[in-house]
């Protein structure tokens, strides 16, 4: 296990308090010429606030130019930069070291997602997936004319749906989930919450399309409701909870 | 047929299996447990008809239950059309199989043949 110690340079702020150091462990992995991991350990000094992307994107700035980090906005919007997080599924800008309690902090690669190098993995099929699903608002006058009118909606219809909509596509939930593990053609979590976020909105018109695309051997019949998928999502979604909504409109429970 | 169709059936047969397999336990406690399962106990129980015709039930529930629930372990561990094909005509077979070689042992016995 290679080992890099040098610190980087702090530039001294009179406001902050001494920085303490963290051993970031960062698995280095590029499938089209490594054979297995390599991990390597990276010294970096950290402050109250610093979060596991700050420590990665210090590591790669000073330490480890080639180090693969997919990240963008640093507020937990765009869910880039998930990644496993001391064994469990995280947001690297929403997870603060202080929290993490540990000197070490072994990230790695979400599972269930096929690795383009280091940190980086591929969402190809969680596009797919959610794409599959049609995750728009489908009527048949949804085209804008002279006569469109806004859809309001009551504060009680928006309830229905409105927590499913705060998905942000990170793929913690798909990362996490058992099925995804070994049946490659799982629609997955992420999909059928948004399927069930389009399902229960009233403006909506396309549910018969959606129920017929998820009603599939490899749909929403092959969740075994562990739950991992709610534990993990850092925005408060519930997919595993949407999924067993989706299965009444299925089962003739829901209308 | 749809998957939403089969999983009804699938749980359908899980809740029936329950009550029946239910009464199946419940017939033991008519009278000493070990007494219950001697050779003569046993045959007296498929010769009576109504118990007979419930231990059908109980196969056929089962069977169509277990094979299914067969079939969504294989499709889930490996997936591509032809296996999962293979896997649902083999389950099918299978089913069928057991549902046939099993009825034969009830109605066989029931009738007094064994």
């Amino acid at each position: 296990m290679a080992q890099i110690s040098i610190l980087a340079e702090e530039k001294t702020d009179s406001l902050t308090s001494p920085a303490k150091i963290i051993s970031l462990r960062i698995p280095k992995f590029n499938p089209a010429t490594d054979s297995k991991k390599t991990w390597i350990d990276f010294q970096i000094p950290y402050q109250k606030w610093t979060t596991v992307l700050d420590v990665i994107l210090e590591a790669k700035k000073y330490l480890d130019h080639s180090i693969a980090v997919r990240y963008s906005c640093r507020q937990a919007t765009c869910g880039s930069c998930g990644m496993i997080i001391n064994g469990r599924p995280r947001l690297a800008c929403f997870t603060k070291i202080s929290e993490l309690d540990s000197d070490i902090v072994k990230v790695e690669p979400m599972k269930n997602f096929p690795i383009i190098r280091d940190l980086a993995v591929s969402f190809d099929r969680m596009f797919k997936t959610h794409k599959s699903i049609k995750p728009f608002v489908i009527r048949e006058d949804s085209e804008i004319t002279e006569k469109t009118t806004q859809l309001l909606q009551t504060p009680e219809e928006v309830e229905k749906y409105i927590q499913f909509a705060n998905c942000i596509k990170c793929g913690l939930c798909n990362s996490v989930c058992p099925t995804m593990a070994t049946d490659s053609s799982f629609v997955g979590p992420q999909a059928l919450a948004q399927a069930y976020r389009y399902i229960a909105d009233n403006r909506d018109k396309g549910k018969d399309d959606r129920l017929k695309i998820i009603d599939d051997s490899h749909g929403i019949w092959r969740c075994h409701f562990a739950g991992s998928c709610s534990q993990v999502c850092p925005k408060g979604v519930d997919p595993a909870m949407g999924i067993q909504l989706l299965r009444g409109y299925l089962l003739g429970f829901r209308s | 047929m749809r998957e939403s169709h089969i999983m009804k059936i699938h749980y359908g047969t899980a809740l029936a299996a329950i009550a029946f397999v239910a009464i199946h336990i419940l017939m033991r406690m008519t009278q000493n447990f070990a007494e219950s399962l001697e050779y003569e106990s046993v045959i007296a129980n498929y010769q009576y008809l109504p118990y007979a015709g419930m231990l059908e039930i109980i196969l056929i529930l089962l069977a169509i239950h277990g094979f299914n629930g067969l079939r969504t372990i294989l499709i889930e561990l490996k997936q591509g059309r032809t296996y999962e094909k293979a896997v649902s005509y083999g389950c099918i077979v299978a089913m069928v199989a057991i549902i046939v070689y099993g009825s034969r042992t009830i109605f066989m016995t029931s009738m007094g043949m064994v």
